[in-house]
């Protein structure tokens, strides 16, 4: 019963955080039809943005702060670096993100030398649920996580805007045959991608209160995974994605023998599925335009 | 004053000149047809004048507003629709979610409900099938779709692709039919069709494209007499 609780708990909120960082990916991939691989990066920046506006000794001010700024950088990063390649080769766009991502990290050492930094956010403490401890900051993130998704799904269902990017990402000439402006829906792909990677690096903190510049390298590929895994492209997929590796790592980490493989047994997982099933759980196949 | 009029509009796909300088313009009410072979540039002028695809030079102009560097989106809430080539529905979305796309050039919601009610009542089989997966309609189904979807939109010009492309005869008759409905109530119409005979019954008047030129233009009734037209888009 203790197991199963606390690796549910863990699991959730582990795979939350993938599944939210994939979304990224996945939205992206989908609405720009790129891999945005500097996305990962936004998760240290985020945590980094965290550890200057703790200076205003205000957590919940520090938070904002740092989703406004990753939103903003997002943003500012597809204007500058992407958008002049639009209708380039899809490798020039890939070598692209790789270097943004390159310097990101760069300039984070630049800016905060190559050691880590200590950031506390807040001490949420333990508390007992059915005779099991847990950690408050690990219910938080689940939490969080879960109302998240429940309200990008909401938010890509039911409003015009959301509605508008679907529709981009099945057809982006059609599209514009509706009147939608593909650049300005694009652009609020990439403001909700950052926003929620923001997220994930003040999770991250609050997992371990510490941040140095290549935070984001691992969930960063962790979660690109989850989107595979999930069917790039597809949203649901990507939370689907997020919590099977989340429920992997729990559980891996938990057994003694095989805990050190933890990592090749994620990736062998998507090595595996991408055998059977190319296209992911919930990837649909391209039918190619003649 | 014509609603749309070309001047001179050049399209280059890389060094190739797909449409070489031609001029053509529709006037209000009237249905006009762009007839000609396969690459004779009739998907090129469509896209083009729409905005898809860029202009090397030339002018249009749409209701009175130089349009030709206006980016597509904003020529759609202008009052041009296009149904594309191959139709082009969103797949993925149901009948209602494809119909509640095609309103989405209008901001104001308040008439979407009669708006869609006179699309099912045009096309009683849409209403028949509105939840159901747009994809998994049938070729003639898609083509009502998508000439509803862009109905929803109140356009001034409707701009249609090939309407009748991949149809059963049955079908085809039934889209020029509903063609002439649309024009009835009040939309002018721009049609691109490799089905010359069809098409040039119902329009007031027609060009022929032929490898990127304007060769002959007049009446419906004069093409369809036409030597020329005869011999080469009517089987002689």
């Amino acid at each position: 019963m203790e197991l199963v609780l606390s690796t549910l708990v863990n699991s959730l909120s582990l795979g939350g955080i993938y599944a939210m960082i994939a979304l990224g990916y996945t939205m992206v991939y989908g609405i720009a039809k790129m891999l945005n691989f500097a996305h990962g990066d936004i998760i240290m920046v985020g945590a980094y943005a965290i550890y200057v506006f703790m200076a205003l000794n205000n957590p919940i001010l520090a938070i904002l702060l740092s989703v406004l700024f990753c939103l903003l950088l997002g943003i500012t990063i597809e204007r500058v670096a992407y958008r002049p390649l639009r209708g380039a080769s899809p490798l020039a766009v890939l070598i692209t993100a790789i270097g943004v991502s390159y310097l990101l990290q760069s300039l984070a050492q630049i800016v905060f030398g190559s050691a880590s930094k200590m950031v506390t956010v807040y001490e949420f403490g333990a508390i007992k649920i059915f005779g099991v401890t847990l950690q408050v900051s690990t219910l938080v993130t689940m939490a969080v996580a879960i109302v998240v998704m429940i309200a990008l799904t909401l938010f890509v269902k039911l409003t015009r805007t959301g509605r508008a990017m679907i529709a981009v990402s099945e057809d982006r000439g059609a599209a514009q045959l509706m009147g939608i402006n593909v650049n300005r829906i694009i652009t609020i792909t990439f403001a909700i991608g950052s926003s929620l990677a923001a997220l994930a690096g003040l999770f991250y903190l609050l997992k371990a209160p510490s941040v140095s510049s290549t935070l984001g390298a691992m969930p960063g590929i962790k979660a690109f995974t989850a989107a595979v895994i999930g069917g790039i492209g597809s949203i649901p997929g990507a939370m689907l994605g997020g919590l099977l590796l989340g429920f992997v790592e729990c559980v891996a980490t938990k057994i003694t023998a095989i805990a050190p493989y933890t990592d090749a047994i994620e990736f062998s997982i998507l090595i595996i599925i991408l055998l059977v099933r190319p296209t992911g759980f919930l990837g649909k196949k391209r039918r190619e335009k003649v | 004053m014509a609603l749309l009029e070309v001047k001179n509009l050049e399209v280059y796909y890389g060094v190739i000149r797909a449409l070489k300088g031609i001029s053509f313009e529709v006037n209000e009410g009237e249905i006009v047809t762009l007839i000609g072979a396969n690459g004779a540039g009739k998907t090129t002028t469509m896209q083009s004048v729409v905005g898809l695809i860029p202009k090397r030079s030339g002018i249009v102009t749409f209701d009175g507003k130089d349009i030709t560097h206006t980016p597509c989106h904003k020529i759609v809430h202008l009052g041009m629709t296009q149904v594309p080539e191959g139709r082009r529905i969103f797949q993925e979305l149901t009948v209602y979610e494809n119909l509640l796309m095609g309103a989405y050039s209008i901001k104001d919601s308040s008439g979407f409900k009669n708006d869609l009610e006179a699309v099912y009542t045009r096309f009683p089989r849409l209403a028949e099938r509105k939840n159901q997966i747009a994809g998994t309609l049938s070729g003639g189904e898609q083509q009502m779709l998508a000439m509803g979807h862009a109905i929803m939109s109140h356009p001034k010009l409707l701009m249609l692709d090939e309407p009748s492309m991949g149809l059963s005869p049955l079908l085809v008759d039934q889209v020029f039919e509903i063609i002439k409905d649309i024009n009835k109530d009040g939309t002018t119409i721009l049609l691109v069709e490799q089905n010359a005979g069809k098409s040039l019954a119902i329009s007031d008047r027609a060009y022929v494209l032929e490898n990127g030129n304007i060769v002959l233009s007049g009446t419906g009734a004069e093409l369809s007499a036409s030597e020329m037209v005869r011999e080469a888009y009517l089987g002689g």
